[in-house]
């Protein structure tokens, strides 16, 4: 509702013209309420809205197969017909706005008869072959052919039924085209959503067939979004082919942690494994899309796990119990001879809040303030500070970003580091006509933006009106005349030595033009992080002081940190790594203590945005791992400094007063605008060497291997393989192999 | 019923006694036999013999130059200037009072069509605001430009009036681009023409270049002070591109696949713009219209239906032509006057197709009642269409011939939307069958019900057109339809639903009752 507020007062501002627009039809804001009459029931509903929204808000269900709430309209399927009165043909409900006192009919003789007629035309070439489909128990065709098809066919041409070519788009989605009813879901989704611009249509008639247009993989990274979308069993899961079918599956809501999004999921499991994972929907944040990594990275949790204590004894790890391990630790604690800061902390990407807190607590109760993350410069105090959240937040909102009119990005790729936002660029940039340009790395993007420069200097010289993009026409002037800009700081940049100076300036553009940049409504100062336990880091203060980056540490604990630099462990110090997977950070450890991956713990997670999420046990951790707050938790039992908490909701409850939103689940706080001023006072007054020329680097060289779970997956390996190196081999339809190999 | 023989009959023999410039109608004759002497029959109108100072296209036959300086001993361009400064509301009241409706198939009523892009609207309008933009009054203030697109992408077989109207008088063409463009106050005119019309194109630019030369176009239009471009854009053949607004996609560099109405083209048309579609024919008749005034153009045809029309008549006539002829004309003089009657003889007559290949056919007995208007033939279950006549007379093989429309209209389906990419396959696969006899009595009336499930359900009138022929089919010539599948039944014996032979039907499993096979048949009986 506030969504649709917004939009409204969004079109008041911006007039009868589709200013900017780079659609060329696009749908036009709303603007007042329509009465109709429904099956008998008056509904009302926005003007503009259209006629099967206006039947759904009745209770009335219309079929459909090309119409979505998220894509545009193409009324192309022909089977959400109703009857209008007073108009002599059967009406389109998906392309028909709905009119003031029309009065609409959807369960008619006439309309049974047009829709049986639609669907015995689309099954007429659509093969009978639902048992080997894997979109069988979730097929729209299948559920609507049980009300308006007819249980036999009278298709019985002796030309038979039409045979498509199948296309081979990439490692993610296998295609069956007989199966297609050429609805244009993807076609859509592609253009409008994902970016992809050339899938598409050939041919035309009977002979219509969508694909590529030239054999080519689908190179987006949110390419599996339409095999969601696709109603028949024409797109499906090259992963998860023949794997399961869905009514065996358990359901379980939770979110992603393999960016800082924090997108929903929904977790399909059946039994001890996780099947699939496909997105919820979640309009603040995900929308209903997820990336690619998100949906397929899960086979990553069947392989290298950890799933039992390991000791190191000379070279090689040697499977203990968990009191051997516990037992080991202690005393390897005690003779390394650690005091003070030289507990060593080391959280990693993939750290959950809860765990995040306890070791905190415990490294505290040692005596030390060594708390460092697993980034970049991260044995040293983040430059952001983390007494103001919006000096490290995503404070525009993920779904504020649609409203922006000029964005400019600053050492950041929001396509790999969270593809979700990148998608809502596009969004913008299409229906909007926002504007974007960039300073760092380019990159391959969905938008079109303008490359101002590569370095902190190139920052302070656009800001300062100096430089690249200052010039007449160029963006400088979109940027001057924005109501609503936006700058995006990427969460390298922070962690680089340029960080303090880009910083900087950022922030006294931001105060000089406060007007615009900081309203009640509108934070147009945003800090893009790229992992999902950084935010909840940040929120618990789990970083270091000024003074325990100089000390050598003794003991290391290494929480889930597995993009570590080995230089900063000392080859002396005993190392503790707690993770799910046996990746880099374990090959350093002394003791590897088997945590629960987040499929099968239930944690909280804090997204970019500071938006506490909960994530909910799918499935149970393979073999002895444990959930990772307990083993910190017996942990200190063992050394001898017991924690204060014994179950979860304790350790919730000091959650609460570490920072109250670390468990609002759901919920955005947004800091107040005094306190987002006062953290722009703190950024501008940081004390900063002289922006430097050095080009900002990309975080994230290969986006389908970020993290151990993703390295540890097969799918992945081959989407890098097929996208990031465009090393793709199409499989040969003749021999068929593989494809099946993968199935 | 008996009577009535007698009295067709009678006409017959009138007609043929009669000189062919006036052949009375079958209609006057019942009319005039009527026997109550009490009554007084009004005075009978005959349409037809239009004279050639009523003409408007004068060099249909291409006999004379096509450039500019012919046009202008023609009469075109004749104070072009004094039509555009009688403004708009000017011009579209002459259209309107002229009855003019649109010659592209639909007859829509031009002068109301051209007022929606710029008047306050006697159209429905829907909730996305475009449409109260344009449409509610000072229109002028939407800084969007106005287009007038004009649909020379002549595809609809038999029809071929256009062509001879590019091809012979290009200059009225462009003349009623400026005239209809003035009275929707377009910025700019496009006219796509079908990419086969390679010389009609060249003609149509040497009469835009001309134009542009005389200062009739472009800034300051023939001195009015108004400024008008317009342009040429050649399609490269599909037959959808003639619906509007697949044609405006096309424009757009889009593949030709017709849009959602609503938003209709005069809110949101040719690139995001308000737009009028409207046929060549319709648009090159504006200013004779506006130089003669409406009054005259009504003065033709019956009420409603005024006007004059190029008829186009192919097919087995003597002399096939295309002739510009007063509307409500007799379709039997028609031909008789114009095309030399039909090959062997009017009683040689099958059926004739009164309008392009997308209206349904009639048989002989309405040939001879059916006046070429729309009124007169949407009575007679068909259409005026594009008023292409394609008479075939009785050595035409029907079904085959409408087989061949169907084939066609599988062509050039553009696939978008279910009923039609699905439904006219469908048809074409039956058709054919019906041609060989191939197929069970049963599926006439199946083939009917995939035309009723096309028609009225598809985004375009495409389906519709696809639906129609084979109706019209069914209609008039079922007993042919049945007459060949008895032959070829007994011939090959009993043929299944959906083609196949019983004789091939593997005997080794039971039969389907779906398939309509022979409930008696012995089951699993060895072969002998």
């Amino acid at each position: 509702m506030l969504r649709q507020l917004a939009a409204r007062s969004l079109a008041r501002r911006s007039g009868a013209a589709p200013s900017g627009s780079r659609l060329l039809h696009s749908t036009r804001p709303v603007m007042a309420d329509v009465t109709l009459t429904v099956d008998g029931k008056e509904v009302t509903v926005p003007q503009g809205t259209a006629l099967i929204q206006a039947c759904e808000a009745a209770g009335a269900t219309v079929p459909r197969f090309c119409y979505h709430d998220r894509l545009a309209i193409a009324g192309n399927c022909r089977m959400c017909l109703v009857e209008v009165e007073r108009s002599p043909k059967p009406v389109a409900s998906c392309a028909m706005p709905a009119m003031p006192g029309s009065k609409v009919f959807t369960n008619t003789p006439l309309v049974h008869k047009a829709r049986e007629g639609v669907m015995e035309f689309l099954l007429a070439n659509h093969p009978l072959d639902c048992p080997i489909c894997d979109q069988g128990g979730e097929c729209d065709l299948q559920d609507q052919s049980m009300r308006y098809g007819s249980d036999r066919t009278r298709f019985h041409e002796i030309t038979g039924k039409r045979a498509v070519e199948n296309k081979d788009l990439g490692p993610i989605v296998k295609t069956s085209m007989n199966r297609c009813i050429q609805c244009t879901r993807c076609v859509r989704f592609a253009n409008d959503v994902a970016g992809v611009e050339d899938l598409g249509t050939s041919g035309r008639g009977n002979d219509l067939q969508i694909g590529m247009y030239i054999e080519k993989t689908m190179d987006s990274e949110m390419s599996g979004n339409i095999i969601d979308l696709c109603p028949v069993g024409a797109l499906t899961s090259k992963p998860y082919a023949f794997q399961a079918r869905p009514w065996e599956l358990k359901k379980t809501e939770s979110v992603d942690v393999l960016d800082a999004v924090g997108s929903n999921i929904r977790i399909d499991s059946r039994g001890v494994q996780v099947m699939r994972i496909q997105p919820k929907i979640n309009d603040e944040i995900n929308e209903e899309w997820i990336n690619d990594k998100t949906r397929y990275a899960y086979d990553g949790l069947r392989y290298q796990r950890l799933t039992t204590p390991l000791v190191r004894e000379g070279d090689k790890f040697v499977p203990a119990t968990w009191e051997h391990a516990l037992e080991t630790i202690r005393i390897g604690y005690q003779n390394s001879g650690a005091q003070g800061d030289e507990v060593k902390a080391v959280a990693g990407h993939l750290a959950d809040t809860e765990s995040l807190i306890a070791l905190k607590d415990l490294v505290n109760r040692l005596g030390s303030e060594n708390l460092t993350l697993d980034q970049p410069s991260g044995d040293a105090p983040p430059v952001t500070g983390v007494d103001v959240r919006s000096n490290y937040l995503f404070n525009t909102g993920i779904e504020n970003i649609e409203d922006a009119d000029a964005v400019l990005l600053i050492g950041t790729n929001p396509r790999h580091e969270a593809a979700i936002i990148n998608a809502r660029f596009r969004k913008s940039f299409l229906q909007r006509g926002a504007e974007f340009a960039l300073i760092g790395e380019k990159f391959d993007s969905i938008f079109a933006y303008d490359h101002l420069g590569t370095s902190a200097k190139d920052v302070a010289d656009f800001l300062g009106g100096k430089g690249k993009g200052s010039g007449k026409g160029e963006f400088a002037k979109v940027w001057k005349e924005a109501k609503k800009p936006m700058i995006i700081v990427g969460s390298a940049v922070t962690e680089g030595k340029d960080g303090a100076a880009v910083l900087k300036a950022v922030s006294q553009h931001v105060l000089k033009n406060e007007g615009k940049f900081l309203t009640s409504e509108w934070n147009g100062f945003s800090i893009l992080q790229r992992a999902a336990s950084r935010a909840a880091a940040y929120d618990i203060g789990f970083t270091p002081s000024p003074s325990s980056a100089s000390v050598k540490p003794k003991f290391v604990y290494l929480l889930n940190a597995d993009e570590i630099e080995p230089s900063s462990i000392p080859e002396d110090a005993f190392v503790v790594y707690q993770g799910h997977h046996g990746d880099l950070g374990a090959q350093f450890a002394d003791v590897c203590l088997p945590g629960a991956a987040y499929t099968e713990k239930a944690s909280t997670w804090v997204n970019t945005e500071g938006r506490a999420q909960d994530g909910r046990v799918a499935v149970p951790p393979p073999g002895v791992s444990r959930d990772d707050w307990k083993i910190v938790r017996a942990l200190s039992e063992v050394i001898g400094n017991p924690l204060p908490y014994d179950n979860v909701h304790q350790l919730r409850d000091r959650m609460w007063d570490v920072s109250p939103t670390l468990v609002r689940y759901d919920n955005l706080e947004v800091p107040s605008f005094e306190i987002q001023k006062v953290g722009l006072n703190l950024l501008s007054s940081l004390s900063a060497s002289t922006p430097s020329s050095t080009a900002f680097k990309k975080p994230i060289e290969d986006f389908y291997r970020t993290d151990p779970i993703s390295r540890a997956s097969v799918t992945m390996a081959a989407c890098s393989k097929a996208f990031t190196k465009k090393e793709y081999t199409f499989s040969d339809e003749e021999s068929g192999d593989k494809q099946a190999s993968f199935a | 019923m008996m009577s009535k023989t007698r009295c067709l009959r009678s006409t017959r023999a009138a007609l043929r006694s009669l000189p062919s410039t006036s052949p009375v109608t079958p209609l006057a004759v019942a009319a005039r036999s009527r026997s109550l002497a009490t009554v007084a029959d009004p005075p009978v109108r005959r349409y037809g013999g239009l004279k050639d100072q009523d003409r408007i296209f004068t060099n249909l036959f291409c006999r004379h130059d096509h450039g500019i300086k012919g046009a202008m001993a023609r009469g075109d361009w004749h104070k072009t200037k004094d039509i555009l400064l009688k403004g708009d509301s000017w011009i579209i009241q002459t259209v309107k009072d002229s009855g003019l409706r649109g010659r592209g198939g639909a007859g829509f009523p031009s002068g109301l069509k051209w007022s929606f892009t710029c008047r306050p609207g006697t159209r429905a309008r829907w909730g996305f605001g475009l449409t109260d933009a344009v449409n509610k009054p000072g229109w002028e203030k939407d800084p969007r430009p106005r287009y007038l697109v004009v649909n020379a992408d002549e595809g609809e077989p038999g029809t071929c009036k256009d062509r001879e109207i590019m091809r012979g008088d290009p200059h009225k063409l462009v003349e009623g681009c400026l005239v209809a463009g003035r009275s929707m106050n377009a910025t700019a005119a496009y006219i796509y023409i079908r990419g086969e019309f390679y010389q009609e194109a060249s003609h149509v630019q040497q009469a835009i270049d001309e134009a542009y030369k005389a200062g009739f176009i472009g800034k300051n239009a023939c001195g009015s002070g108004y400024d008008f471009d317009v342009y040429v854009h050649r399609g490269a053949g599909a037959y959808i591109c003639g619906e509007e607004t697949a044609l405006i996609e096309s424009i757009e560099g889009k593949q030709g696949k017709p849009r959602l109405k609503p938003p209709f083209p005069a809110d949101v048309g040719l690139f995001g713009c308000p737009s009028t579609v409207a046929n060549v024919e319709t648009v090159a008749v504006a200013p004779t219209i506006a130089r003669r005034g409406g009054a005259w153009f009504a003065g033709f045809g019956r009420e409603r239906n005024s006007g004059t029309k190029v008829f186009c008549v192919s097919g087995h006539v003597n002399n096939p032509c295309v002739v510009e002829e007063e509307m409500s004309i007799p379709l039997q003089e028609l031909i008789e006057k114009h095309c030399g009657g039909i090959r062997g003889g009017w009683q040689n007559l099958k059926g004739i197709i009164p309008g392009g290949c997308s209206v349904p056919v009639i048989p002989r007995s309405d040939c001879e009642t059916a006046l070429m208007d729309y009124d007169s033939l949407k009575d007679h279950n068909t259409s005026l269409g594009t008023g292409a006549v394609i008479v075939m007379d009785n050595t035409t093989d029907m079904i085959s011939a409408i087989a061949r429309f169907s084939k066609f209209y599988k062509h050039e389906s553009c696939g978008q939307c279910t009923p039609c990419r699905e439904g006219t396959t469908w048809m074409m696969n039956m058709m054919d069958r019906m041609v060989a006899g191939r197929a069970q009595e049963r599926e006439i009336d199946m083939l009917l019900e995939l035309t009723k499930q096309v028609e009225g359900h598809t985004i375009c009138a495409l389906g519709d057109a696809a639906a129609w022929p084979i109706q019209g089919l069914m209609r008039h010539f079922r007993p042919e339809v049945e007459a060949r599948i008895a032959e070829y039944h007994a011939k090959h014996g009993q043929v299944l639903f959906g083609g196949k032979l019983l004789s091939d039907a593997d005997t080794r499993y039971a039969l389907p009752d779906n398939l309509g096979g022979d409930a008696t048949r012995s089951i699993a009986s060895p072969a002998a």
